[in-house]
């Protein structure tokens, strides 16, 4: 054996040993006198490693924005949009329809005159944004549809944007420390929150998914000084139109007060009490308002109210829109229902209220919601994993003590069946539970339970590592070979096992991560770690302390394994 | 040297029959349970599966004073959930487990606003279990709360759409992993040793879900995270094995690869008997002691522990040797290892020619 070669590999076993240490339990500041005793290495440990949700408590959420409906919603808009212009423009539009099912999304004018198809499609180009949308003319109707690649493109759109007004509202909501991404194929629509020690997510998830749309609209009926016409019941309100509604004009119930008493958590939605006609599109929706605030109704009254102001854009065109409809009613639209009604009665800029006896909670939730801006679409919930914090201390508990129950076994045996060797082994697992740690902190993965489940399997993989480069080195004793050859044929010959051995099981962690969610993710990881940090641990470290062994004495005849 | 086992020859070949037919039982018994339950009507599923593959809500509950699993069923029954199941844990006396499946929106399951909650499990549980005291609210622990009676402390909640996601995405995962194992096999040994490896592989996962189907143990997804673990390990063990019968492909020209693969499997014996016999027991205790989040866990990893070495010697060895006698005679690689395996082949032959292989 050469000296020197031995030198060089103790330098780097101690080197990267003395990392590992320092990564697991070091502190990440000037260390301190208390950082060496046992208390202050619990605590830095503890502050190393990132637990994952299941082992720290927390809320897991997996949320899918319906970007069908979102599709839907715009096509049907611009259904809308489409038409008012054409007739805006004094063109011979006989009528639109929207088409959103099976994945079809399409919009049609049909025209009186085929000859002005061009102008109503120049018409259309001027206020309505149909850039990415096919335009087909076929002579009676002209028609908008959005290809399947447009489709994917303004799906991922809408979930970018739900994921951003996600993040404002759970941000303002003062969750600590939230993760928010992607979750599963780019197509699916699904965002995944955790938010670390939250442990009853229901008030989050309600804030979360508020699909609350605020709109100012006007109220279709003769105006101030007569009263608002409104109608006892919804047929009523129907009658009065037509008896069906239409794109321009539909009935929405008014509920002049809110019942401050409502219990909580009762479905108890009492009925509305009137109903009004209401003009559509709204003169301003949810995504003019700058800002939206919770404010008492008055001092000391239970009853809280919101107040809002517009953008400059919004505040122009509600302005013009308020001078021209002077005497006329206005109504503020949340969800569908008109929340209160006042009459204009001069020219309003930028802000106005949504008076209604709110609770303290619901006005601030609400003023939040309206701050955000309105979600795309709807969202729905698919999978919600909530650990309280005392449950994951007891899974950290059970985790750690079955781990080290199986090391104290697995230890006493190697010593009891290789004697001497099992030394070897021993600090080679030792080694090994320390750099997989140092690795995961590293690489800043979490360490989940199915993690832990990982590391229990790697320490089992170095531990039949050992057994195989042990049992080897006895064939070559019992083989009449000579002790240091015995030992450098049992380490070559089972080296090439484990190579074997560990590639694949490497191999189909990996896919296992690529393909797999969350919790396989997290024991794929460790997994992987360690056998990595094993081939370095089992085998080089482990042969290394043989070759110390008979550096000093190199004509050993016994081995004690 | 303290060995347990020295010298062993047995004709592990010869039993191949025999242990064949037995492994064919055991799975026509899972089949015959999987397709008869599935059948039966008003019977139980093929599979007991665990609401991360069909939907539902699990709720666990810490008590101060925990109610009889009966009180708690004819409680879910006032709520109008009698199809929930109820899971006493072993290790902690204070904690239920109750799963139902999905609810959907019920009445009286409404948000502070009015609006009905979607997905009503949580909300339905919690009825039942406020008649016997109220919850301890918010961030308020437990002990700390004196007129609480107990506290929801996890809820796993999983639409329909979402379990059978998470469903295909674990059968994708794990074909797909088998088919990396068979190539990578394929690429190192032979074809045959990939298929035998492989059909080993797929023997241990299938007499798994035998046992889970026959007993109704509940699958979850950590049982999914059991059976890629059986994945590696049984791959692990019929590697250990089928790089020894390499080695001895080339120590040993004259032999025929049926006794060569005999020889291979009692040289390796007491490698198999240490590191198996370790995970066994380390496993043994993990069902005993693990405790009930991880029981699908540990029973799937106590099954397939066993079929694991068994598949080697039963199904991956016959395989391999059946398919070989097919082609016609050892049509393996000879050892590959480049460089290391030269002065392997070179220094092995000189322990041969001092020794027969263990006989």
């Amino acid at each position: 054996m050469k000296k020197k070669g031995l030198w060089v590999r103790t330098i780097i076993i101690l080197a990267i040993t003395l990392l590992g240490i320092y990564l697991v339990f070091g502190p990440r500041r000037t260390p301190t006198g208390a950082d060496f005793t046992w208390s202050g290495m619990k605590a830095n440990l503890a502050s190393n490693i990132n637990l994952g949700l299941d082992l720290r408590g927390g809320s897991h959420l997996v949320m899918r924005v319906k970007t069908d409906d979102y599709l839907k919603t715009l096509t049907e808009n611009n259904a809308q949009a489409a038409l008012t212009a054409a007739q805006d423009a004094k063109l011979p539009v006989i009528g639109n329809s929207a088409t959103a099912e099976n994945g079809n999304y399409s919009v049609a004018l049909n025209l009186s005159d085929g000859a002005q198809a061009q102008a109503v499609i120049e018409a259309v180009r001027q206020k309505v944004d149909f850039a990415n949308w096919t335009e087909s003319n076929d002579g009676t109707a002209v028609s908008w549809s959005l290809g399947s690649a447009t489709q994917e493109i303004l799906k991922k759109q809408a979930v970018d944007q739900a994921m951003r007004i996600i993040d404002s509202r759970i941000n303002s909501f003062g969750v600590k420390e939230p993760t928010l991404q992607r979750h599963g194929a780019e197509s699916s629509g699904q965002i995944l929150l955790q938010m670390p020690g939250v442990d009853d997510p229901e008030r989050i998830k309600n804030l979360i998914g508020d699909d609350s749309v605020l709109s100012l609209v006007k109220i279709v009926s003769p105006g101030s000084p007569q009263d608002v016409a409104t109608f006892p019941t919804r047929e009523a309100a129907l009658q009065s139109i037509g008896g069906k509604e239409t794109g321009a004009q539909r009935v929405y119930p008014f509920t002049e007060r809110d019942p401050s008493t409502a219990k909580k958590n009762e479905a108890e939605v009492k009925p509305p009490s009137k109903f009004v006609v209401v003009e559509l599109p709204p003169v301003i929706d949810g995504s003019e308002i700058r800002e939206a605030n919770a404010v008492q109704q008055t001092a000391n009254s239970p009853d809280y109210q919101i107040s809002f102001s517009l953008k400059p854009g919004g505040a122009t065109k509600f302005g013009d829109w308020t001078g021209k409809n002077v005497n006329n009613y206005m109504g503020v639209v949340l969800n569908d229902q008109v929340k209160s009604i006042a009459y204009i009665r001069e020219r309003i800029s930028d802000s106005g209220q949504i008076s209604g006896r709110f609770t303290k909670n619901d006005a601030a939730d609400l003023a939040l919601t309206l701050k955000s801006g309105a979600l795309p679409a709807k969202i729905e919930y698919q999978e919600e994993r909530t650990v309280g914090p005392s449950l994951g201390a007891d899974s950290i508990e059970s985790g750690v003590e079955a781990s080290l129950g199986g090391m104290i076994f697995i230890v006493a045996f190697m010593l009891f069946y290789y004697r001497g060797a099992g030394v070897n082994a021993v600090v080679a697992l030792i080694l090994n539970l320390l750099l997989t740690l140092a690795a995961l902190i590293t690489i800043k993965s979490t360490l989940t339970l199915p993690g832990i489940a990982g590391l229990i399997l790697g320490i089992g993989m170095a531990v039949d590592s050992n057994v195989l480069i042990f049992e080897r080195i006895r064939e070559e004793l019992r083989a009449g070979r000579s002790v240091p050859d015995a030992i450098g044929l049992g380490f070559d010959r089972a080296f090439i096992t484990i190579i074997d051995t560990h590639i694949t099981t490497i191999l189909s962690s990996v896919i296992l991560y690529l393909y797999g969610t969350g919790p396989i993710r997290g024991f794929a990881v460790t997994l992987v770690l360690g056998l990595l940090i094993n081939l370095f641990s089992a085998v080089f470290v482990s042969r290394t302390i043989f070759m110390w062994m008979l550096s000093r004495n190199a004509k050993m005849e016994k081995l004690s394994i | 040297m303290l060995e347990i086992f020295k010298n062993i020859n047995v004709d592990w070949m010869g039993w191949r029959k025999p242990l064949i037919f037995l492994s064919i039982l055991i799975l026509l018994a899972g089949l015959g349970s999987a397709i008869g339950r599935q059948i039966t009507p008003g019977g139980t599923d093929a599979f007991n599966l665990g609401v991360d593959f069909q939907g539902g809500t699990v709720v666990t509950a810490k008590f101060k004073q925990k109610p009889a699993v009966d009180d708690i069923r004819s409680a879910l029954q006032g709520v109008g959930a009698p199809e929930a199941i109820i899971q006493d844990s072993t290790d902690k006396t204070d904690e239920v487990l109750v799963k139902v499946p999905n609810l959907g929106v019920r009445e009286g399951c409404a948000d502070e606003k009015g609006n009905a909650i979607p997905e009503a499990g949580r909300c339905i549980v919690k009825k039942a279990l406020d008649t016997f005291g109220t919850e301890a609210p918010g961030a308020t622990q437990l002990p700390d709360d004196a007129n609480a009676a107990y506290k929801i402390v996890g809820t796993d909640a999983v639409g329909p759409v979402a379990g059978e996601q998470l469903r295909n995405q674990a059968v994708i995962a794990t074909l797909l992993g088998l088919v990396g194992i068979l190539l990578f096999i394929a690429f190192r040994y032979d074809w045959t040793y990939a298929a035998g490896a492989v059909i080993a592989v797929f023997h241990d996962v299938l007499i798994t879900l035998a046992f889970f189907s026959v007993f109704q143990w509940e699958v979850s997804l950590t049982v999914l995270a059991a059976l890629l673990t059986l994945v590696g390990f049984s791959v692990n063990d019929s590697i250990v094995i089928f790089d020894r019968i390499r080695e001895n492909i080339g120590l040993h020209r004259g032999k025929s690869i049926y006794q060569l693969t005999n020889d291979s499997i009692n040289q390796t014996m007491s490698r198999t008997i240490v590191t198996n016999g370790l995970v066994f027991l380390s496993v043994l205790a993990l069902v005993l002691f693990g405790g009930e989040v991880l029981r699908g866990f540990s029973l799937a990893l106590f099954v397939g522990s066993i079929t694991g070495t068994y598949s080697t010697i039963a199904i991956a060895s016959p395989i391999a040797i059946w398919w070989q006698g097919k082609l016609g005679g050892a049509k393996v690689k000879e050892v590959l290892v480049p460089e290391m395996g030269e002065k392997l082949a070179t220094a092995s032959r000189k322990s041969v020619t001092r020794r027969p292989v263990t006989r």
